[in-house]
């Protein structure tokens, strides 16, 4: 008889998700509605108070900013995504550019951060740059707000973006292009019209592995934003530290984990289901190829 | 007659250090079938996207009309492509697809409705106006690549190979189906190809193309009866070649010394001096072959040979003789009457091969 071993090789795998997932979120889950402790951690007693505290309005401003930057951060990404992926997609030396796409990964990305820090700082390269250049001997403010925030996120998170465009667009038949171009299309209609519909799959894909860590962001608004740049991240790291209202930070981890369920579910179900009509189609539903013949009759 | 004139003059085109097209010139008449057949490899296709626009020659221009079109973007040449692949959109039903350049030139729902459905009747679509390409079968792409690629009333259609990719039996059809809507849209046709078969049954002319250079142009006639070169020749159907220095020449009646052979006498107006080698070739329909000895005539030619293969195909048994010089002449024999128990040419006859001296033509002079 023939056993499947299929399930036995999922324990690993369920294990690790029960113990490092399902654990966590089910503590952070029960935490947020119990009583806070006095010096944090929590008291055994239920309370909605941590749901109430969601109402705050600072609370709601940090919510809104971090929605916005978020998408903010997520649509460039992608626009720089996009044409880099093509241009690797066409390129003969694809391995040597996916490797150079891959390389900042080798340097811890607290690091890459503070390597921004010393780029944008007040004595940092660009202001001593513009400086020799002859622009303003005091230097300019590049630091500390919501730019820099969104300038070094894009940064981070570019190569996840990069990588599945790279591999939807290497599968892209650029023919279509030239088809396009020849039935009229100018070369901006080609793109448009023609390549982002059969490429959505990389670009649902790229939206997903951007917005959802970019959503929970916490240590570059940290480092690169200032006081008005503090995302959903901060608001719970203080929690949990400095505030130690462990219950409110639970609650808000967990609107946050709600909300980008949400929105990706949203995102993800209404693109498939214009993305996927074509692909989805039983094979053996094709018509088999008619010889000349029944061709003939079929005219005739 | 609607269409336009085509004119490649002077065209040269490389990619690196591979030359594809070499000083080609042509002239394509108005509403003319034209076919550029070749081996893969020597330069059709790449004219063809100089024509359409896709790639822009080193040297030399493409006009239509008259009108130097060159330094157009495809989108603004009034030439359509019809792709050996179809490049079909497969985000768009067959509907979307057919509109695609009505929808860039922004034309009223209702003209699209219209013009869509005329165009998809051309080519016997209407019924699939609504599936995706992944829906359709070989042929089905191939006509919705030539109904979307006729929207837009070009006056020129270039195709690249598009039969390439059905099986022979669909190939013939959709051949003869191409044929008609040229017949009844009447513009300009450059097909490419590299099937023989299929240039000589649609084509009004034929450019012969090999290595990037432009062999010969002509009617298929004359491309087959009157080929300008041992490439032509040896390409274009079946042959026998033969090659040797003339002996003689009295009127227009030449005779060669061919290797393995022996002497053959061929009726042609070239002007030869004895002593030059040419080559020479007789198509294997226009030998005829019997197991007695024909009766001498002035012209005809006779050559002895033992039957080394015969492959009967149902119409006609096509034999591969050795002669006795050591050659192997192909021949056709057609089967127009057959009846049970007459003695048929067989493996290892011996047999008489005889053609007239008007049947065979001089292709190339002064040779090596």
């Amino acid at each position: 008889m023939k056993r499947n071993y299929g399930t036995a090789y999922a324990v690993p795998q369920a294990l690790w998700l029960t113990l490092f997932f399902a654990a966590p979120l089910a503590i952070i889950i029960v935490y947020s509605f119990l009583k806070k402790g006095l010096y944090g951690g929590v008291e055994p007693e239920f309370s909605l108070d941590a749901y109430r505290a969601l109402a705050n309005p600072t609370l709601i401003t940090v919510a809104w900013r971090t929605l916005w930057v978020s998408v903010a951060a997520t649509l460039l990404t992608i626009l720089i995504a996009i044409p880099c992926g093509f241009s690797i997609a066409k390129s003969r030396n694809q391995a040597m550019r996916l490797f150079l796409v891959i390389v900042p990964f080798w340097t811890n990305f607290l690091v890459r951060i503070y390597a921004w820090v010393s780029i944008l700082g007040n004595e940092g390269f660009l202001n001593q740059a513009l400086r020799l250049i002859g622009f303003r001997p005091e230097g300019y403010q590049f630091l500390y707000n919501q730019g820099a925030v969104v300038l070094v996120l894009v940064y981070m998170y570019l190569p996840y973006a990069i990588l599945p465009l790279f591999s939807t667009i290497d599968k892209f038949d650029f023919t279509l292009l030239e088809a396009a171009r020849d039935l009229g299309a100018t070369r901006m209609q080609s793109y448009i019209k023609v390549m982002l519909p059969n490429i959505r799959g990389g670009i649902i894909t790229a939206v997903l592995f951007t917005f959802i860590p970019i959503f929970g962001a916490y240590a570059v608004p940290l480092l690169v934003g200032g006081k008005d740049s503090y995302m959903l991240g901060n608001v719970i790291a203080d929690q949990v530290t400095k505030t130690r209202n462990w219950p409110l930070a639970s609650s808000i981890s967990m609107t946050v984990t709600l909300l980008t369920g949400v929105a990706v579910f949203l995102f993800t179900s209404r693109s498939h289901k214009k993305a996927e009509v074509a692909k989805d189609l039983d094979p053996r539903a094709l018509p088999a190829e008619p010889s000349g013949d029944s061709v003939r009759a079929e005219v005739r | 007659m609607k269409g336009s004139d085509v004119t490649v003059s002077n065209v040269s085109k490389s990619f690196g250090s591979f030359r594809a097209l070499k000083d080609v010139s042509l002239e394509i008449r108005k509403g003319e079938f034209y076919s550029l057949l070749g081996p893969s490899g020597c330069g059709k296709t790449t004219l063809l996207r100089v024509i359409a626009g896709f790639e822009e020659a080193d040297v030399g221009t493409v006009a239509l009309d008259g009108i130097d079109v060159s330094g157009l973007e495809p989108d603004k040449r009034h030439c359509n492509t019809v792709f050996q692949s179809y490049a079909l959109f497969p985000h768009l039903t067959v509907f979307e697809n057919v509109a695609f350049p009505l929808r860039i030139k922004k034309t009223p729902n209702r003209l699209v409705k219209e013009l869509v459905y005329r165009h998809l009747a051309l080519v016997q679509l209407e019924a699939h106006a609504e599936k995706k390409p992944s829906m359709l079968s070989g042929g089905q792409k191939q006509r919705v690549a030539i109904a979307r690629a006729l929207i837009n009333e070009p006056s020129v259609l270039l195709l690249d190979e598009p039969l390439s990719a059905l099986d022979a039996k669909l190939r013939q059809h959709m051949l003869m189906e191409l044929d008609s809507i040229h017949d009844k849209v009447g513009i300009t046709f450059i097909y490419v190809t590299h099937d023989q078969q299929e240039a000589l049954s649609v084509s009004d002319r034929i450019a012969v193309m090999n290595a990037g250079n432009l062999l010969q142009v002509g009617t298929p006639q004359q491309i087959y009866e009157n080929p300008a070169s041992d490439f032509v020749a040896r390409f274009i159907g079946e042959t026998n070649m033969f090659s040797g220095p003339v002996v003689s020449r009295s009127g227009n009646i030449t005779a060669i010394d061919a290797e393995g052979f022996g002497r053959i006498t061929i009726e042609d107006d070239a002007d030869i001096l004895p002593g030059v080698r040419v080559s020479a070739t007789v198509r294997p329909e226009k030998i005829r072959i019997s197991n007695d000895r024909p009766a001498e005539q002035p012209l005809l030619n006779i050559v002895r040979g033992v039957v080394h293969e015969p492959v009967y195909s149902g119409f006609q048994t096509k034999y591969i003789v050795h002669t006795g010089g050591g050659s192997q002449v192909t021949v056709f024999r057609q089967h127009a009457n057959w009846s049970e128990g007459v003695p048929d040419i067989e493996w290892k006859d011996d047999v008489y091969l005889s053609w007239s001296a008007r049947d065979a033509v001089i292709v190339e002079k002064n040779i090596q």
